[in-house]
């Protein structure tokens, strides 16, 4: 430190702080900061992509061709369960990134195994009332309203499987590597990113299912 | 002298780490923000399973009127978001957002129920001998 400062005395300062920020750049992780900013521009603009789909399913929702309407389809208790499905993981995955925040990391896996668990229970309810609806017949080529039910809620739903497959792949990083720096920022990316995605579900069970049901 | 840089960098970390998107909500804010999302999803089910009200309408403008409040306690209790945050860029950009779902979600709406309205019904007959 001391003979280093000595050594830069005879040097040009700009040249070395140019020199240290680039240093800067190459050790040390990029700051945490503009990774959590730039994830919130990502799901604002993800946002925007399941704005334009309820703006089509507004347009196109009561297009039924003579076909089954919301209210002959949709079992409100279904839609019920599966909303307090995504609920409880959502603060599941709160008490995860609590038990991270401690260094606790049996805990955080824990935690995270069940935000999976629920997860994966909300899915399966989901492909089960899906499945349910193409045995009535009511298919997405059925109507302008299946067409744009199923655009809506099955992209909700892709949306939830990879949420599900990255859960899956940071808790085995998690298993491997700890909780070091790069995968806590990794999980707060996918903490924002699940609690983002029960955002949704509101907006599509009270637009979709409550309100398709209403009419 | 990489070491000094390191530290300094670090301290940075920690001053943006509390408070910021990325700064975790204590237990009583996700005990809070949980609690507060069932009451605000039963009653709409409530409401609807049960028909208290009657009144179709009515009965919509609750619900929705439940959505946005909901949407707020997540937003602010499970996504931790404040108008501080990244020096208030998240909040900038979930204003922009906010406008921009406003005008697509409303503009669509506005434009295509005009459309069915103002449009006679119409065979592919009427079609060809329309003036």
């Amino acid at each position: 430190m001391a003979t280093h400062t000595t050594d830069a005395l005879h040097r040009d300062p700009v040249a070395e702080a140019d020199e240290l920020s680039f240093q800067d750049m190459g050790h040390e992780h990029h700051p945490e900061g503009s990774t959590m900013l730039g994830f919130w521009l990502y799901l604002m603009s993800d946002c925007l992509i399941f704005t334009v789909l309820f703006a089509t399913y507004a347009v196109l929702g009561r297009n039924y061709a003579a076909g089954p309407s919301p209210k002959d389809l949709f079992d409100l208790s279904l839609v019920a369960v599966n909303t307090a499905m995504l609920l409880f993981s959502s603060i599941t995955y709160g008490f995860a990134m609590l038990a991270m925040e401690r260094e606790d990391q049996s805990k955080t896996q824990v935690w995270l195994a069940v935000t999976g668990l629920f997860g994966a229970a909300f899915l399966g309810i989901e492909l089960y009332e899906f499945a349910h609806l193409f045995h009535e017949g009511a298919t997405p080529q059925r109507s302008a309203f299946l067409s744009s039910f199923f655009t809506l809620v099955g992209t909700h739903g892709l949306h939830v499987t990879f949420g599900l497959i990255w859960l899956v792949v940071l808790m085995l990083q998690v298993q491997q590597r700890g909780l070091i720096v790069e995968n806590r920022r990794r999980l707060m990316c996918l903490s924002m990113f699940w609690h983002f995605l029960d955002v949704i579900w509101i907006g599509v069970f009270t637009f979709v299912y409550l309100m398709g049901v209403l009419q | 002298m990489s070491g000094a840089s390191g530290h300094a960098a670090g301290h940075g970390h920690g001053d943006h780490g509390h408070g910021a998107v990325q700064g975790h909500g204590s237990f009583k804010d996700y005990v809070t923000g949980f609690v507060l999302s069932v009451i605000l999803t039963a009653i709409p089910f409530g409401l609807v399973m049960g028909d208290v009200i009657g009144d179709k309408l009515i009965t919509g403008i609750v619900v929705l009127a439940f959505a946005v409040v909901q949407i707020i306690v997540h937003m602010i209790y499970f996504l931790h978001m404040n108008t501080k945050s990244e020096g208030g860029w998240t909040f900038l950009a979930l204003i922009f957002t906010v406008t921009i779902v406003a005008i697509t979600l409303c503009g669509s709406i506005w434009v295509m129920h005009h459309l069915n309205t103002n449009m006679m019904p119409m065979t592919a007959d009427d079609a060809r001998h329309a003036p």
